[in-house]
């Protein structure tokens, strides 16, 4: 077993450190250390993106990342999203349109599609699709996570800004 | 007719949104993943690397000797305790960890636990296993040559044959094609598939040495069906086992089964005394547990000149892996697969099946299907489209001609099914409406003679599903009943707990609908428990499109029992008699006198405080729901696409879905399990696969080979309906979750075919990968 090292992280603004082995994956480490078990695990191929995170503003499988290489960053899990009691834009969308049936890729989809809108305020269907595309989901037939992500991008440009939250 | 609520109470027929979602979009599901409980340790699996192997020896010295490890756990080792092998669920047995030979690639060798899972993972590692290979059987068609090596020594038939069934009538059938003036046959190959849920399987075992109770967190579509087989099993007495199932990532089928891993960790915490974690990991899922189909089929129709399908004979080869681990009603060894006569009306058929075992992983579940309804409805839709190619007809006209007409229902099948009710017709008309039949054929014309590749696919499918009855239903003996138990409170709010376990169907939110029907009691004010076998009326669970049909039945029947113990309390109330009272959803009133009344609310509260002398205090009812008969739910897909001619890429362009599942209960949600079903069915024709090369190696093992479609594959689905109740629900429903997956796999291939059918294409089998196309495109010399 290689030496502890000391990871220091920013999870959803706060911070949090640990001595873990350099081989432990970032997943693990949020998933274990803050015990944030919203960010999952569906493959071990980087395939699915259940596991995808927001690192300094990037989506980031975190399944395919030591938690070592993550020290010092900031990070956006789904369980960061609500703001001051206040469900996000998109977890509003995805809840109004049906985007979600078992629930087990949501929190991804959420990420990937909060990463989405930061950079396209009113994506397409086909722009939303490829936003998307590095998350499987089994249950829905993606239609309605593409009307979730819609319905998200509306209500931003009606609400401003203000909605995001203002972490990552 | 179904009266309808206001949106308020959202009684059936109400779009309310999810009461699950709320936890779900803010990470705060919680899965077996999860749980995570004080000093709880890791298992982690050895798997063999070989398909057909003699173990002649397991080292587990030098993973023992890794600080961390606690245990490493051998076949010999079970076999002490006599659970080296365990049932599967269809009359067979199935090894839990490896004694003797191991028979597929991945099987289970050895459970290593230890404080963390990373160490356990590098003590499997550390497992020495000696292997002596032996020949290994791939092909199922070769499962019975004289040469064939035979794979199952521990069983008293030196023998690699499972089974043979057959139903309906050889000889009449036999005679119908002697004579038939047109003949039409189909070798098709529904290959074999894995359902692949999201979230793979797994479980925390935690036997507490103090209290003598085992805990068991599963990823289970059955849990009080799997706690008897623990029971059973395992020798625990049944009221010392709680299986919880918490939320679940995504079944299709593949949590039905009881896997070696779960029984690994029950016997590990059993010895440890601390609560054991498993969960496998995708690649392990793939390749180990409970696949689909793998069913080899030739199916022929005669039919007269001018196109009325007389009979139709089918011949299956079943290829089941190891194990015959199929999990289906117990008389029924290939599943409802006699559904496969269709929608068409004649009189005679036959239909034979042989189950043979080969070296790759066990099963043969119900993947998103009414045990084999989805082979069946494949295979038959594909007969009509040949016969339509044979009688140079158009394959709506045939069908058209040939469907059971909705006088006729009930409607006795060839082959002995009951349908309950059908407008094959009417849903047909619908989808042809939609997506404009007429003028896409004209296209394709005008594109054939460009040298332009599009196809139109049909499908008009029948499932049959919602098993039982239980007099002919049962699964490892368990009659196929479902349950539901509600409780009112005092303050006139509900719970509801079910025999059934949700796996992404929104139970929690459909049930309480029916509730919210029955009693007037609004859904919001109605929560919904499933998968905690202490607290859950006994179930079989959720698989086979039976929550609705059977588990929905038992909340409308309960939710009777308890309005008529609420009417003789409102009369009470109400000083008046019984009789004198009328209901509409949420009150009783004064027949005449509407506002001489009292809600469902105030005779809640009554009920615990002012109840008439010699009435038992409470307003609560459980219902065993025994289904009189299975509900047929139907409906017609049509698939337009167009191929590239340099790539052999198919692109669906459009895809009209018109399914009739009888009456609806959220029609948000049904439309959401159509559009995730017809997205399985779309990777089905197109990508999924798992195969075996020639020495049992799994191709198709991980995510990078197995392919699933990701939003930028899967087209935009068009929806339609049409509703003919079924007659004998008790609030005419018939269920959903898997037609779309059912009835669109032939869709898909019919549209590729029919692309190609100028060129003599007759049939392509799935996966339609873009380089089987372009393949057949050179072949024909339709590409250089
Ligand atoms: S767990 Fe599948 S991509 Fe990370
Ligand atoms: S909702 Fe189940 S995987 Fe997406």
């Amino acid at each position: 077993m290689a030496k502890k090292q000391l990871v220091q992280i920013k999870v959803n603004g706060r911070n949090r450190e640990a001595m873990v082995e350099p081989r432990l994956l970032l997943v693990h480490f949020i998933r274990g250390i803050p015990g944030l078990t919203g960010t999952h695990v569906g493959c071990d191929t980087t395939h699915c993106g259940a596991c995808t995170v927001l690192l300094d503003g990037k989506t980031v499988k975190s399944c395919t990342m030591f938690a070592v290489q993550a020290d010092g960053c900031e990070l956006l899990t789904v369980e960061g999203l609500m703001q001051n009691g206040k469900l996000h834009p998109l977890q509003e969308g995805f809840k109004e349109e049906h985007g979600l049936q078992c629930g087990f890729c949501t929190p991804g989809m959420l990420i990937s599609s909060y990463a989405l809108l930061s950079k396209n305020e009113n994506p397409s269907e086909e722009e939303i699709r490829w936003g998307i595309s590095g998350n499987l989901c089994r249950c829905t037939g993606y239609q309605n996570i593409v009307k979730a992500v819609q319905y998200a991008a509306g209500k931003m440009e009606q609400g401003g800004k203000d909605d995001l939250p203002n972490i990552a | 007719m179904i009266c309808r609520t206001s949106p308020e109470v959202g009684g059936m027929g109400h779009s309310i949104k999810r009461k699950e979602d709320l936890r779900f979009i803010q990470g705060k599901g919680n899965y077996v993943d999860d749980v995570n409980l004080p000093d709880m340790v890791y298992g982690h699996m050895v798997r063999s690397p070989y398909a057909h192997a003699r173990l002649k020896g397991i080292n587990t010295e030098n993973a023992k000797q890794l600080p961390g490890v606690l245990t490493v756990i051998t076949g010999e080792d079970l076999a002490k305790a006599n659970l080296a092998w365990m049932p599967t669920l269809f009359f067979d047995k199935q090894m839990v960890l490896a004694t003797g030979k191991v028979l597929f690639q991945s099987q289970e060798v050895a459970f290593v636990v230890a404080e963390d899972p990373y160490i356990a993972a590098d003590a499997a590692e550390l497992v020495e296993v000696d292997y002596e290979e032996l020949p290994v059987l791939v092909d199922p068609h070769k499962a019975l040559d004289p040469d064939a090596p035979i794979l199952r020594d521990d069983r008293e038939d030196k023998s690699n044959h499972i089974f043979h069934w057959e139903v309906g009538d050889r000889a009449a059938t036999d005679k119908v094609f002697e004579d038939a003036e047109v003949k039409a046959k189909v070798h098709a190959v529904f290959q074999r598939c894995h359902p692949a849920p999201l979230e793979t399987c797994g479980c925390v075992a935690d036997h507490n040495a103090a209290t003598g109770r085992l805990t068991i967190y599963l990823t289970s579509q059955a849990p009080h069906a799997h706690r008897t087989l623990f029971a059973i099993v395992g020798g625990i007495p049944e009221n010392n086992i709680r299986v919880i199932s918490p939320d679940i990532g995504g079944g299709f089928g593949n949590k039905v089964p009881i896997y070696p891993g779960y029984v690994c960790a029950v016997v590990a915490s059993l010895t440890l005394g601390r609560p054991v974690k498993w969960i496998e990991t995708r690649s392990e899922n793939l390749q180990s547990t409970g696949f689909a189909r793998d069913y080899h089929m030739t199916a022929e129709l005669a039919a007269t000149q001018d196109g009325k399908i007389q009979a139709m004979r089918v011949k299956t080869l079943a290829d089941h892996g190891a194990f015959n681990a199929a999990a289906q009603p117990t008389k029924f060894p290939a599943g409802l697969f006699s559904i496969c006569t269709g929608a068409y009306d004649y009189p005679t058929a036959f239909c034979e099946v042989d189950g043979v075992y080969t070296n790759k992983a066990p099963g043969g579940i119900a993947y998103r299907c009414s045990f084999r309804v989805t082979e069946a409805a494949y295979l038959i839709e594909r007969a009509v489209d040949v016969l339509a190619q044979e009688l140079k007809t158009d394959p709506v006209e045939l069908r058209r001609k040939n469907f059971i007409s909705p006088e006729k229902f009930p409607y006795k099948s060839p082959l002995g099914w009951s349908y309950d009710s059908g407008d094959y017709d009417a849903a047909m008309k619908v989808a042809l409406d939609t997506i404009g039949y007429d003028a896409l054929r004209k296209e394709q014309q005008e594109k054939r003679a460009k040298g332009e590749l599009m196809g139109i696919g049909i499908s008009s499918f029948v499932e049959v599903v919602g098993a039982g009855p239980a007099h002919t239903f049962d699964i490892a003996g368990i009659k196929m009943f479902d349950s539901c138990e509600i409780r009112i409170h005092p303050t006139g709010k509900a719970m509801c707990r079910m025999g059934t376990k949700s796996q992404g169907q929104g139970h929690e939110t459909t049930y309480a609908q029916i509730v919210a029907q029955e009693l007037g009691i609004p859904a919001a004010d109605v929560t919904v428990e499933e998968g905690d076998t202490d607290t859950a009326p006994y179930g079989l669970g959720t698989y086979a499109s039976r929550s609705t049909p059977v588990s929905g039945a038992a909340t409308a029947m309960a939710a009777r029992k308890i309005r008529d113990k609420a009417k003789k309390i409102a009369a009470h109330l109400l000083e008046c008699s019984e009789e004198d009272l009328d209901w509409e959803p949420g009150k009783f009133f004064v027949k005449g006198a509407p506002s001489k009344a009292k809600t469902i609310q105030d005779i809640a509260f009554a009920a615990y405080t002012n109840m008439p002398e010699g009435m038992e205090a409470g307003l609560e009812a459980v219902d065993y729901y025994d289904p009189p008969n299975l509900t047929f739910p139907f409906g017609t897909y049509i698939c337009v696409v167009d191929i590239d001619k340099g790539t052999g890429e198919v692109k669906v362009r459009r895809f009209v879905a018109v399914d009739d599942c009888g009456n609806i209960i959220n029609p948000m949600i049904v439309e959401g399990q159509i559009h995730g079903g017809l997205t399985e069915g779309l990777a089905i024709a197109f990508m999924q696969q798992i195969g075996y090369d020639e020495n049992g190696n799994v191709q198709g093992g991980t995510f990078m080979d197995y392919l699933l479609p990701t939003a930028v594959e899967t087209p935009h689905w068009e929806t339609g309906k049409t509703c003919t109740p079924s007659p004998h629900h008790p609030f005419g429903a018939k269920g959903v979750g898997e037609s779309p997956n059912v009835g669109s796999p032939a869709a898909f291939v019919n549209a590729v075919v029919d692309a190609l059918s100028h060129l003599g294409v007759k049939h392509i089998d799935m996966p339609i990968a873009p380089w089987k196309v372009w393949n057949i495109l050179k072949e024909k010399g339709a590409v250089n």
